[in-house]
């Protein structure tokens, strides 16, 4: 039995948490929160959020179980 | 009953939305699901135990400074960092890099090349019985002795910082590593070692960035610092001239040969805990490269723990304070440090993330304590000492149950720590004594051939009873204190390393007057285990930039300059 890479289970949450964390950033653009955390001007969460999801979608692609050498 | 629960919610440091409630369910099932996946994978003890020898150099070496990486580590040199300045550097670059190095370059080849499953595995074909008995005796023993403290400091953080009971974390995080150890063993540890290594750094990452920008630059934040506290809080070594001229009191002395060399040498390159990840290599190159690649990482992380706490020097508009005055006072304690920082820059989801790195962090040193008991107790102790001539399989099913028994060991612990405060003290000094006089006998085993096997038996024990003499001897006349740390100004670190060198001393000297004493071993059964009887194979022709000495001379290199940046 072929073994799945480490790699492709690190794809799968980073991408997962990037879809989480840009989707929260992306509502809290439009529902601006009462109490805001320092900085957010910034929204940290959309661009760090995307910045996992596309890592997340390379590694989930690159070292899918089918396309290992 | 509601008014304290009222009280208790309000006094959480962090408060989770739901899609951080997601990122954190989410983290629990993706372990879990790989220790299922890779139950089929761990049928034999080779692979239950040493994950099949097939790990690669990067894989190796993430999962060796994973196991180190734990939550607590994380806090408290955070914590550290805000009390003591750039001092907490030090555990991180001069009580690490270079004991890594030395792993990899000196001492890996013999580990390897004996094909040991464990260090207390070496001692045995290098000293004999007795002294493999004592080191893995009293090594998993204190493991899972460890591991229940940790366990137990860790559900107070997650109920300070997140309002969590007590109970429901020790038992959710204990169960978690349980059934993910014990279906996948040695290399379900790893994979979720790796995975976790990744999740602390995506979550702990952006408190430094953001943190910078906050501060307005390195510059500025140096200047903030020294308007808050000191000056001297952004230097690492300008102020160890003197005991009395920096607040831990302790000299430069201490930090290389107390800290850099004995401690860390000891831990990096005998604790079973981290040694056995790069046991797991697949070859020779790659269980070289792993502790170097592990430095290199080993190198950035003051970027996510130290800098956190300098920053929270220059940006937190409240001082924090120590603990018992937290307590008194209803303030913030230096330990709440990270958690203050993370929820002062981190909305939704990065709330999630930052506290799965936590979680992930914690539960990545507990595999790595129980995946290691298991080796030692079924191997080094099981098999040696109990029941000899039983089938592979069932050693296997022998660690398996061995994962659980030693999961519930370490909550038996964390619930008597939780009655009697005062032995995490004691344990956590038991646990120093062994570390420092082991790596007095597993160096001389490897460098010098005339050791003896009466030679290491009595060295090791002689240097972990004088350990325990010390510590005694502090404990019951703190005006020893001059004599243990050479100045009645020690803190409690200082004694520590100051402890360490003169036991390690204690160590190598009983080894080497034993050893003239007592006849050696021909050189045919030292074979594969020490220096100058040992065949190193060599790398061959290979590029300049896959050769392991390369990196680690560049991993030097940089270290050097760091510190040099941060004198």
């Amino acid at each position: 039995m072929r073994e799945i890479s480490i790699w492709f289970f690190i794809g799968i949450s980073l991408l997962v948490n990037g879809i989480l964390i840009t989707a929260a950033g992306v509502w809290e653009i439009f529902h601006p929160p009462a109490n805001p955390v320092v900085l957010f001007s910034l929204h940290a969460n959309v661009w760090w959020g995307a910045a996992l999801l596309l890592f997340g979608l390379i590694y989930c692609i690159r070292f899918a179980p089918g396309r290992q050498p | 009953m509601m008014p304290a629960m009222a009280m208790f919610l309000a006094s959480r440091l962090v408060h989770l939305s739901a899609v951080d409630v997601v990122i954190v369910a989410f983290y629990f099932v993706l372990v879990l699901g790989i220790g299922f996946y890779l139950r089929g994978h761990a049928q034999t003890g080779e692979d239950f135990f040493m994950a099949g020898r097939e790990m690669t150099a990067w894989v190796a070496g993430l999962s060796f400074l994973s196991a180190n990486l734990g939550a607590l580590e994380l806090m408290g040199w955070a914590a550290a960092a805000y009390q003591y300045g750039m001092l907490a550097v030090h555990w991180y670059w001069i009580g690490a890099i270079p004991a890594m190095l030395f792993l990899a370059i000196v001492m890996m080849p013999f580990y390897y090349i004996s094909k040991t499953h464990s260090v207390p595995g070496y001692l045995k074909l290098r000293f004999g019985e007795a002294s493999r008995t004592l080191s893995s005796v009293s090594f998993a023993f204190m493991t899972v002795l460890m591991s229940g403290i940790n366990m137990y400091s860790m559900a107070l953080v997650m109920k300070v910082v997140l309002g969590w009971d007590i109970h429901f974390s020790i038992w959710v995080s204990s169960l978690t590593v349980a059934i993910y150890v014990a279906l996948g063993g040695l290399r379900s540890a790893i994979f979720n070692e790796v995975l976790q290594f990744i999740l602390i750094w995506a979550g702990a990452l952006l408190i430094p960035i953001l943190g910078l920008i906050d501060a307005g630059g390195w510059t500025n934040l140096k200047l903030r610092i020294a308007q808050n506290a000191s000056a001297e809080y952004t230097h690492a070594w300008a102020t160890l001239g003197s005991f009395n001229g920096n607040p831990m009191g302790i000299h430069w002395t201490g930090i290389v040969f107390g800290l850099g060399f004995v401690l860390a040498f000891g831990y990096w390159t005998t604790d079973f805990l981290v040694v056995q990840r790069v046991l797991a290599a697949k070859d020779l190159r790659a269980a070289k490269m792993a502790p170097i690649i592990g430095a290199a990482f080993k190198l950035m992380v003051p970027f996510i723990v130290i800098l956190p706490g300098l920053l929270a020097l220059a940006v937190l508009p409240t001082k924090l304070i120590g603990e018992a005055a937290a307590v008194a006072s209803g303030g913030h304690s230096y330990n709440e440090v990270l958690p203050l920082m993370l929820a002062r820059y981190c909305g939704p989801g990065l709330l999630g993330l930052g506290v799965t790195a936590l979680i992930a962090g914690f539960m990545s040193g507990m595999a790595g304590n129980v995946s290691a008991f298991t080796t030692v107790w079924t191997y080094d102790i099981y098999r040696a000492l109990i029941n000899q001539d039983a089938s592979d399989h069932h050693y296997v099913n022998m660690g398996r149950w061995c994962t659980v028994l030693g999961v519930l060991i370490s909550v038996g612990t964390a619930y008597l720590v939780m009655s009697f405060a005062s032995i995490m003290d004691y344990v956590q000094a038991l646990f120093s004594f062994f570390i420092a006089p082991l790596f007095g006998t597993v160096l001389l085993g490897m460098l010098w051939k005339r050791a003896t096997p009466a030679g290491g038996f009595w060295g090791l024990l002689a240097g972990t009873v004088s350990s325990i003499a010390m510590w005694a001897w502090v404990k019951a006349d703190p005006a020893a204190l001059r004599y243990v740390a050479l100045s009645p100004n020690a803190r409690d670190m200082a004694e520590n390393m100051y402890r360490g060198l003169w036991s390690w001393m204690v160590c190598v000297l009983v080894t080497v007057v034993v050893s003239y004493m007592t006849k050696p071993k021909p050189d045919s059964e030292l074979h594969g285990l020490v220096y100058g009887v040992t065949a190193i194979p060599h790398e061959g022709d290979v590029e300049l930039y896959k050769r392991p000495a390369f990196w680690a001379a560049v991993v030097a290199i940089v270290f050097v300059v760091l510190n040099i940046l941060v004198w």
